[in-house]
């Protein structure tokens, strides 16, 4: 029997493993994908919420939506950033972009 | 009944862990890429086992089909140098995956302890007729507060990708 416990390691584990992926990339379109991961694990979760704890209301699907649509957002003006950084540094390693600090 | 909702729920929590580690962990960065679709897809499935269908097709067609566009065609017009070795670790890999690590433990811990009380009711047979009621009802201000947001969105990358006043 599948109950709500294993949809939420499930989404923890995701979640770790986007986390990974978003701290220990050189790549900046590696470091999105690794936030990608990350808000499909919190999806994951709002709809396993959703099934297991109110089923007659669609409350989590709803917010999951909601977190899709930020994220085509945020995916769009990040993939924009990095394609205007490449093109004036010729550049897409995250260590490389510390023009802010000195 | 519930065997087969386990064999299914098995069998996609492995195809999301394995392709999920294999996005953070292959150096070839177009793999990486084509792996995040396979996750984005049984995270799809995940949704159809939770009786989420409507959520399942647009899990499908943004995530799996523009999200994953956007990142393809990102990754080709950034490419530079050897693609076998695209898609590297940084410097401080050894602590980001203590990190990772110690915050997945804190989680099973904290979710296992938990006590969950579910509330009443049963789940209605069709739900796209009650998120279309949600989101013209309850959610019609955040519905088009979303809307804003998504043309914000697209005005800003249009003005970020086209490169300002150098190209004119």
């Amino acid at each position: 029997m599948i109950t709500l416990n294993h949809y939420l390691a499930l989404g923890g584990l995701l979640f770790c493993i986007g986390l990974f992926g978003a701290l220990a990339k050189r790549n900046a379109v590696a470091v999105l994908m690794g936030i990608e991961l990350m808000l499909n694990a919190v999806n994951i979760n709002l709809v396993a919420f959703n099934h297991f704890l109110e089923p007659a209301r669609v409350t989590g699907q709803i917010f999951a939506i909601f977190v899709i649509v930020v994220a085509a957002a945020e995916v769009a003006v990040g993939l924009a950033l990095v394609l205007n950084i490449y093109r004036r540094r010729l550049d897409s390693n995250v260590d490389d972009l510390d023009w802010l600090k000195w | 009944m519930p065997d087969t909702t386990a064999l299914f729920f098995w069998l996609l929590a492995a195809i999301i862990t394995a392709s999920a580690l294999a996005v953070v962990l292959l150096k070839n960065i177009v793999h990486s890429a084509l792996y995040l679709v396979l996750t984005f897809v049984a995270a799809a499935g995940l949704y159809i086992l939770l009786g989420a269908e409507f959520l399942a097709a647009v899990q499908l067609l943004v995530y799996a089909g523009a999200i994953a566009v956007l990142i393809v065609f990102a990754i080709m017009l950034t490419r530079r140098g050897d693609i076998r070795a695209s898609n590297l670790f940084n410097v401080n890999y050894l602590a980001a995956a203590v990190v990772s690590l110690a915050l997945f433990f804190i989680i099973t811990l904290a979710t296992a302890r938990m006590s969950w009380v579910a509330g009443p009711g049963q789940a209605p047979a069709g739900n796209v007729g009650a998120i279309a009621d949600a989101f013209l009802g309850p959610f019609a201000i955040p519905f088009e507060i979303a809307a804003v947001l998504l043309l914000v969105a697209m005005v800003g990358a249009i003005l970020l990708a086209r490169g300002g006043k150098q190209d004119q």
